[in-house]
Formats: C-alpha cells, sequence, structure tokens
C-alpha cells in the first residue's frame, strides 16, 4: 500500500482512471503515512481524515462512471494560509485560535471542483512571515533531508560482496545520516516537507518574498510562484497583498504544471486577479528550448555564496546550452536593492493587514481594563516574535514623517527594480536563470540565524525580486550539495508565461533527476 | 535614522501592541538592526521615477453597483469571541 503514496501526480493520476487503483486507496496510503510521520516531521497541524475519506468516496464515484475532474482522486495538503471551510484556518498564529472559517478560498475550490481530496492543513511561519518554519505557533517543521557523511573504506578482498557498495577497485563507500534537524525552510515549510517525505501528492503554497520556491529548493521539491493576479488571493490569508501569490509545490515539474492549472483563474472577488484565460501549462513540457535566449545575470553572484552554487549554477547553463539555449550574459542593475526595498514594503503592508486582530471578530481574546488594553493584550498574547517585529517596523515607516522616506522611496526602488527586468525581456531574453538560494537547508535554532533578522532575511535573496516585479518563478532541484543536501536553480519569466518556465525547468529536471530523502522518520 | 527606546515605546502603541520594558529593549535593537540594513535605499536615485502603484498594468475592476453578498449576519459573527444576537461584543466603549 505505501508505495501509492510515491507515485507523482500524472502516474497517480493514470492509474485512477484506468482505475487500477482507487481514491481510497491511495488515500489510506497517505493517511498512515502521515500517522507514521508526522509525529516527527511536524509538517500537517490538522489531518481531516474524516473529510479526506469522504471525497474519496465521491471521487470514486465519479471516476466507476468514467467521469472526474483533471485533479480526480488526488490527495493534497493544503497550507494553514488558505481558508477552509468549516476547518481549522490560523495562518499557524495563536492570534486565530479556534478560527473556522464560513467560506472557502477561490483557489482551494478550485481544487476540489478539479476532484481533488483533502488530506488536512499544512503547518508554516505564522502568517507566512518566515524562512525556516520555526515561527510558527505549532512548532518547527523538520526536514526530510538530513546531512550525510560519506566514508570510503578500503575491503580485504576476502570480503567482498557486500551488493552494490562494492566498487571495482575494492573500496566501499558508506553513507552516514547525521542527526541534526533541517528546517524545511519557509514560510511553506508544512507543504516542502510533506511532499519531499511522501505525506501528500502536492499542497498548495503561498509566496511573498520567497516562501513557495526557497523551502522547494530546501526539500529538493518543485514550486512555483506564478505571476502577480494568476492565483486568486480571495480566502487567502493576506500578509502584504501587493506581493503574495499563491502556487503549488510538487515532486516534479509536471505535477506542478497539473496543479497550478487548476489553482490558477479569473476571479471576479479578487480586484488583481488578471483576465486572461489559464492556458495548458502540462502542454509546455517537453517542448524543445533550441534557440531560447536565457539570461544570466550577473548580480546574483554575491559575496560569500558557497562555490557549491555557483558550481550548481554553471551546470544549469551548460545543461540548457547543450539543449540548444542561447547563454546571455544579463544585468539587472538593482538586484541589491530588492531585499531592503521588500523589508519596507512587506511589512507596511503587514501591519495594515494585521490590523484586524484585535479580539474582536475572530480568534484569541485577552481581556483588558477597557477596550484598548483588551486590544493590546489579545495582539501582545496573540502575536510571535517575528511578526510583533514586522508590523512594529511597518507601523513605524508608515507613520506620520516617515512615510516619503521610507515606504514612497522604497516603491520607487521597486519600479526601478522591475524596470531592469523589462530591459532584459525587451533585450529578447526569455528566461533568467539564477540559483534558488543562496545556501543548502539549516540547523533548527540557528544560532546566527536567531541573533541577527536579518541574517535570517538574507535567504530571500535570489527570490524577492521576482515578487518585487510581480513576475513567475520557479525552483526546480538540481543536484545535491557534498553533504547530500538538495539544491536548487530558479527560473525567472515574463509575466504570463509560466509555460516557458515548465518547458526550460524540465528541461534541466531531464539533465539533473530527481531526489528523494532517505527515509529516517 | 535609528529608533530610541521611547520611540519604539510609541510605535507600539500605534500598532496596539503591548510591550514589556524588557520587549522594548530588545526590539529597540532588533528594529534598529533591520532600519540599518534598509537604511541602503537612500543612495538610489530616483529622481524623476514614479513610485510602483500597481505590478502589472491593468485598470481597476468595475462592477454593476448590485447587491450580490449579504444577509449572512450568523456567519459573520459566528467566530467572534463574544456576541448577542448578531452584534460582536466588546468591553464599554462610551463613559
Amino acid at each position: 500500500m505505501s508505495d501509492l503514496t510515491h507515485l507523482t501526480i500524472s502516474q497517480a493520476r493514470a492509474k485512477l482512471r484506468a482505475r487500477e487503483i482507487t481514491a481510497t486507496e491511495i488515500t489510506e496510503a497517505y493517511l498512515q503515512a502521515i500517522e507514521r510521520a508526522n509525529p516527527a516531521l511536524n509538517a500537517y497541524v490538522v489531518v481531516t481524515d474524516d473529510k479526506a475519506r469522504d471525497m474519496a468516496r465521491a471521487s470514486d464515484a465519479k471516476l466507476a462512471k468514467g467521469e472526474g475532474g483533471s485533479l480526480e482522486g488526488i490527495p493534497l495538503g493544503v497550507k494553514d494560509l488558505f481558508g477552509t471551510e468549516g476547518i481549522h484556518t490560523q495562518a499557524c498564529s495563536h492570534v486565530l485560535d479556534g478560527f473556522k472559517p464560513h467560506y472557502e478560498s477561490t483557489v482551494t475550490a478550485n481544487l476540489w471542483a478539479d476532484g481533488a481530496v483533502m488530506l488536512g492543513k499544512l503547518n508554516m511561519d505564522e502568517f507566512a512571515m518566515g524562512s525556516s518554519n520555526e515561527s510558527s505557533y505549532y512548532g518547527p517543521v523538520v526536514n526530510p533531508w538530513r546531512r550525510s557523511r560519506v566514508d570510503t573504506m578500503v575491503m580485504p578482498t576476502t570480503h567482498q560482496g557486500d551488493g552494490g557498495f562494492v566498487s571495482a577497485g575494492g573500496t566501499r563507500t558508506a553513507r552516514t545520516l547525521d542527526n541534526a534537524q533541517l528546517v524545511p525552510g519557509g514560510s511553506s515549510g508544512g507543504s516542502a516537507s510533506a511532499v519531499s517525505a511522501f505525506l501528500c501528492a502536492g499542497a498548495t503554497a503561498t509566496d511573498t518574498g520567497g516562501s513557495i520556491r526557497q523551502p522547494a529548493a530546501f526539500t529538493g521539491t518543485v514550486g512555483i510562484k506564478p505571476t502577480y493576479g494568476r492565483c486568486s488571493r480571495w480566502g487567502i490569508v493576506a500578509f502584504a497583498s501587493s506581493l503574495d501569490q499563491a502556487g503549488p509545490i510538487a515532486r516534479d515539474v509536471r505535477d506542478a504544471a497539473i496543479l497550478l492549472k487548476s489553482m490558477a483563474s479569473v476571479d471576479p472577488k479578487d480586484t488583481t486577479s488578471v483576465d486572461r484565460p489559464v492556458p495548458d501549462y502540462e502542454a509546455a513540457i517537453g517542448k524543445p528550448i533550441k534557440g531560447m535566449k536565457v539570461g544570466i545575470p550577473r548580480e546574483y553572484r554575491v559575496d560569500g555564496m558557497p562555490d557549491e552554487i555557483e558550481a550548481l549554477w554553471q551546470k544549469g547553463i551548460a545543461w540548457l546550452k547543450d539543449a540548444g539555449a542561447e547563454i546571455v550574459d544579463i544585468s539587472l542593475p538593482h538586484t541589491r536593492y530588492a531585499l531592503p526595498a521588500y523589508y519596507i514594503v512587506a511589512p507596511a503592508e503587514a501591519s495594515s493587514n494585521l490590523a484586524r486582530y484585535d479580539g474582536v471578530r475572530y480568534g484569541l481574546r485577552v481581556p483588558g481594563k477597557d477596550i484598548v488594553d483588551m486590544y493590546e493584550k489579545t495582539r501582545a498574547a496573540g502575536f510571535g516574535r517575528e511578526v510583533k517585529r514586522r508590523i512594529m517596523i511597518g507601523t513605524y515607516v508608515l507613520s506620520a514623517g516617515y512615510y516619503d522616506a521610507y515606504y514612497l522611496q522604497a516603491q520607487k526602488v521597486r519600479n526601478l527594480i522591475k524596470r531592469d527586468f523589462e530591459n532584459a525581456f525587451t533585450a529578447g531574453v526569455d528566461v533568467i536563470l539564477t540559483p534558488a538560494t543562496p545556501s543548502a537547508a539549516f540547523g533548527i535554532a540557528d544560532e546566527d540565524m536567531a541573533a541577527d533578522p536579518v541574517k535570517m532575511y538574507l535567504n530571500d535573496i535570489f527570490t524577492v525580486t521576482v515578487n518585487m516585479a510581480g513576475l513567475p518563478g520557479i525552483a526546480v532541484p538540481a543536484g545535491l550539495d557534498a553533504k547530500g543536501l538538495p539544491l536548487g536553480l530558479q527560473l525567472i519569466g515574463r509575466p504570463f508565461d509560466e509555460e516557458t518556465l515548465f518547458q526550460t525547468a524540465h528541461v534541466i529536471e531531464q539533465a539533473a533527476g530527481t531526489f528523494q530523502p532517505e527515509k529516517w522518520w | 535614522m535609528s529608533v530610541d527606546l521611547q520611540t519604539v515605546k510609541r510605535v507600539a502603541r500605534l500598532a496596539r501592541i503591548a510591550v514589556s520594558e524588557a520587549d522594548a529593549e530588545r526590539m529597540t535593537g532588533e528594529l534598529n538592526a533591520i532600519l540599518g540594513f534598509v537604511e541602503q535605499l537612500n543612495e538610489v536615485e530616483v529622481a524623476g521615477v514614479e513610485p510602483m502603484t500597481s505590478v502589472i498594468p491593468m485598470e481597476m475592476k468595475k462592477r454593476p453597483d448590485v447587491v450580490t453578498d449579504g444577509s449572512k449576519a450568523a456567519d459573520i459573527v459566528a467566530n467572534a469571541p463574544a456576541t448577542e444576537e448578531n452584534f460582536f461584543l466588546v468591553p464599554k466603549v462610551v463613559e
């Protein structure tokens, strides 16, 4: 049964349609896998087993009649940021204790309409603020990947015959997994961990500064942040409204394309939803990239970047070149200002969006001596440290006398960042290739990160530019570092040209292969 | 620019977050680290650059001015910590 969880969405879809397996069987396999793994990984904050079984039964009834949608019977996990009717929706914050919305987010409604099965709600950084999934009220998520040490030993000639471990020279290599627990990245850490550890076939996620792509890179999974306006934000708990976008995390490029096709839509309930038909992303996979112009931005070569990241980038360049792409060096001169501008724009919007958590309409209420005292005590008890820090920064930069110096300046810089990309695309570049993150996954409770919030923010240095410009970006696994941890590459495309991203990411995937963690949980 | 303890307390008040003396002191350091980091934006030449107002150029969508939703007061108050007859209950505001 358990190997049903190892099917990709496209494989499971074919078997479900051919009635070789049932939605109930695959759903049960995932529920069992979650029960066994979740105490170790903490990827799910709620498992909706009854609902999953009901949805699977309904899918089986449709499949038996030869009916069903594009995701009929496929079990998915949902980030806790998405409003799910009657089900725990708390953005992994204490301030939303007990909140069960009376509505369904547009993105999840689209998935259920296409027949997907909901397994539960996935852990995340509180209000999607973080790069390690350690700011969750429900505790950190653990990365299914661990560092490993490779030892090579010379074997006595009489003692060979240990299966695949014997090399021609009579040496033996053994991989030893380190016990240290690593972060899965964030904020969509639960989504990435669950997909990587086979606890769902795919997951919804959101990305405000890198929250889909960085955890995907840290877990050897594929994550795409589509163009701003491609997925409706309706019913998703808001963090920074001009940056937030939903997207999938999946085990391969094709699965990500299948999921995005279902998640994306034109939605009258979100005024920033763009009125464009959703293309068949899967059709782009396998198309040759011969003659495609791939831009390599020199500003993404940052100080202190490990040699392994640079080597990975060069490998990616070589793969695309081998596939017939033309490689061109480009300059995106305002790259270094994207992260500081983000840390003005995102907290400013967050401080405004999070003003609604006041103990009156939903969630936690801490009594006070008057109404202001109640607000202050509720928010002090309900928000975690990182969220408070960002609300404070946002409140400060928007306060009287500082608006022009901070917020207005940041929004001007943002326009310059966007213009850099526009210039590259106007010059004929079809897609831009960069590393996804400046490092592999780091340890839980890393002391350097805890001591300096800016260190943690630097995780998003390669991804945040894409949110600032509203562009689509995909992270695709490209290899393992010396310690056996996955590393990812990022592709950035023109607005609404997700198809080129899937097409190009698939070429990288074909060359690099896919990566699975060694099971220890 | 950097903030002092008094400013942090004032901002916390504006943000309606109760802070202890120790919280405020810790936050002063953290906020100054972040403000120090964003300071580099001042070196960017922005003369003649418009602030960004929309990531994708598009016209604000409008819809016919008709009622399309409503009559669900019970749903709206369902998650509130304290309600009475579809009203939110709060501590006394007017003396």
